[in-house]
């Protein structure tokens, strides 16, 4: 079983490829092209430092959000766009498991954070169990504040990962027991997303392409204030 | 992009992807003319509820539709996937995150099936419908591009070769239908239901402005529309038919008037229309009597060639293929694109 597992939920964008193995290769871009230039090649080069043909892939996994929409749909539409054209099922696994995967040995609560622009964050609480983290809460959106007033309630130690954790920091700073972990897994991995879509495969947990939702959390802005548009 | 072996002739099917505002769309098309499958999923009346596109609305749509709609393309033309030889997006001008999906799903079908990805201006790809139907159009021809979006006057002097001679210094004509229509309350979009609530009225029975009729090929409705609306205010139990019939007469008048200037100009073999509003019952019949008067030829696409759809963009795409090859699999999207 080859997993080609697609990341794109936040200004990063990233792609893995892996199975039984485990991770065989991985890339990361978080600054400069836009995801949509960047995915496809970036996987056109993995492949090929691999020796693996596109036709080789059994299962692709792909990040589904929360994130910021416009990047996260590049990543889903490429992912399902693939499955389609290579008729292999999908997994779907949301950006907070993602984030919480690299830091699942800290018996801290964790708590990832995704910055969600517009002075909001989503977020969801994690514990460490036997063989990973198991998720507490329902991924939300709310803001900073509004997090750490939560937090506060369940007075715990609380390992807080994320670029939302990281742009906040000064308001999670109020929480006393409060960790917030380093840039270096301020966003979700490729990587992370093909290990875990690996246990998931075993499982069968698979969806087809047309089954695959995005996890927006928030509605459309239908302020249509601005310039209205037809065009019959 | 890499080194995929590719080549372009008469057999190629090219499959066209469309996601630039409201419609996901997804066609076959051979040798840039031949439409084996062209399918088409408005989400206008989703966004008719907010009178107008809703571009975050818009891009769910399209990732939601957007497989769906390919394999119906593929279906309907009854080819197999491994029978395309190069696979087309519109990569603008349009809402950004709508020609993400088309851009991003179209680069994909192309790495798994290993041809090349052309990436599509939008108005070119209007422009093409015309050839869709009349392959054998001789150049140089006038092309009156008119859509919610867009108000231009092009001159086609070849394949690939085109020279922008006037635009809309305001709303484009489409976006004049639909603000009307919004202030009459007819709903959205305004195009079609002025054009037939236009039928039973009288267009001399109020004379509205002819704007600019003294530069060259330049266009502005916001005046028109103004006028349109202070009449209304003026006149609250004015003849709804009549004033949709004069305001649509004016709109007309000055489409058709730049048009024949502009043919005339660079002694166009054919006059035609293109986009949304190419539609319009009205403008059709006057750009066939204004051809007849002039005596070139005219060029009405279909209906359904005027409105969005994805057997334009893989057209554009074969034309474009064989002049200058493929397009890289590290290109994105521009929301701001023109033309030539
Ligand atoms: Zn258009």
């Amino acid at each position: 079983m080859l997993i080609l597992g697609i990341e794109s939920a936040t200004e990063q964008v990233g792609c893995a490829i892996g199975g039984h193995e485990g991770v065989l290769a991985s890339a990361h871009v978080c600054r400069g092209k836009r995801h949509a230039e960047t995915l496809v090649p970036a996987i056109e080069f993995l492949c090929e430092q691999v020796h693996i043909e596109m036709q080789e892939i059994s299962v692709v996994a792909v990040d589904l959000g929360p994130g910021l929409f416009t990047g996260l749909r590049v990543g889903i539409a490429t992912a399902k766009s693939i499955a389609q054209a290579l008729r292999v099922p999908m997994i779907g696994i949301n950006s907070l498991d993602l984030l919480a995967f690299p830091v699942r040995f800290s018996p801290k609560l964790i708590v990832p954070v995704v910055d969600a622009r517009r002075g909001e964050v989503f977020s969801a609480q994690y514990r460490q169990v036997p063989g990973g983290v198991q998720r507490l809460t329902e991924p939300q959106v709310c803001t900073a504040e509004d997090l750490v007033s939560e937090l506060m309630v369940s007075n715990e130690d609380c390992l807080l990962v994320g670029d939302g954790a990281l742009r906040y920091a000064d308001v999670f700073g109020e929480l006393n027991r409060m960790q917030v972990v380093e840039d270096g897994l301020a966003h979700p991995l490729a990587s992370s997303l093909v290990q875990l879509a690996h246990s998931m495969a075993l499982r069968e947990e698979f969806v087809n392409a047309r089954e695959l939702e995005p996890l927006y959390l928030r509605r459309p802005d239908v302020d249509m204030s601005g310039k209205r548009r037809g065009a019959w | 992009m890499s080194d995929i072996p590719w080549s372009v002739d008469e057999s190629t099917r090219v499959l066209g992807i469309e996601t630039s505002c409201d419609e996901t769309a997804a066609a076959v098309v051979t040798g840039g003319t031949n439409v084996l499958s062209s399918v088409v999923n408005s989400q206008v009346d989703i966004h008719a509820r907010y009178g107008g596109v809703v571009p975050e609305i818009a891009s769910r749509g399209h990732l939601d539709t957007l497989n769906p709609v390919v394999a119906q393309a593929l279906v309907e033309a009854g080819v197999d996937e491994s029978e395309i030889g190069a696979v087309a997006a519109t990569c603008g001008p349009g809402l950004v995150g709508s020609l993400l999906v088309g851009v991003a799903s179209a680069k994909a079908l192309s790495l798994v099936w290993g041809v090349p990805y052309v990436g599509v201006n939008h108005l070119e790809s209007h422009l093409y419908a015309a050839f869709l139907e009349e392959p054998d159009l001789e150049f140089p021809l006038v092309v009156l591009l008119v859509s919610g979006g867009h108000t231009m006057l092009v001159a086609v002097h070849g394949h690939g070769r085109y020279e922008v001679m006037g635009g809309t210094l305001d709303d484009a004509a489409g976006e004049a239908f639909d603000k009307v229509a919004r202030f009459m309350g007819l709903g959205y979009p305004g195009g079609p239901i002025i054009d037939e609530l236009a039928m039973t009225g009288d267009p001399e029975a109020i004379k509205f402005p002819r704007a600019m009729l003294d530069r060259d090929y330049d266009f502005s409705f916001s005046g028109l529309k103004t006028a349109v609306i202070n009449y209304l205010r003026a006149n609250p139990d004015a003849n709804a038919a009549d004033v949709a019939a004069s305001f649509q007469a004016a709109v007309v008048d000055v489409l058709i008037i730049k048009t024949r200037r502009a043919a005339r100009a660079i002694e166009a073999r054919a006059m035609c229309l293109a986009g949304g509003v190419a539609a319009n019952s009205s403008l059709r019949e006057h750009l066939l009597d204004a051809c007849m008067a002039d005596g070139v030829r005219g060029f009405l696409p279909s209906r359904s060639m005027c409105t969005d759809n994805a057997a334009m963009v893989a057209s554009v795409a074969w034309y474009n293929l064989r002049q200058t090859g493929p397009t890289s699999l590290a290109s994105g999207v521009n929301p701001g694109l023109s033309l030539g």
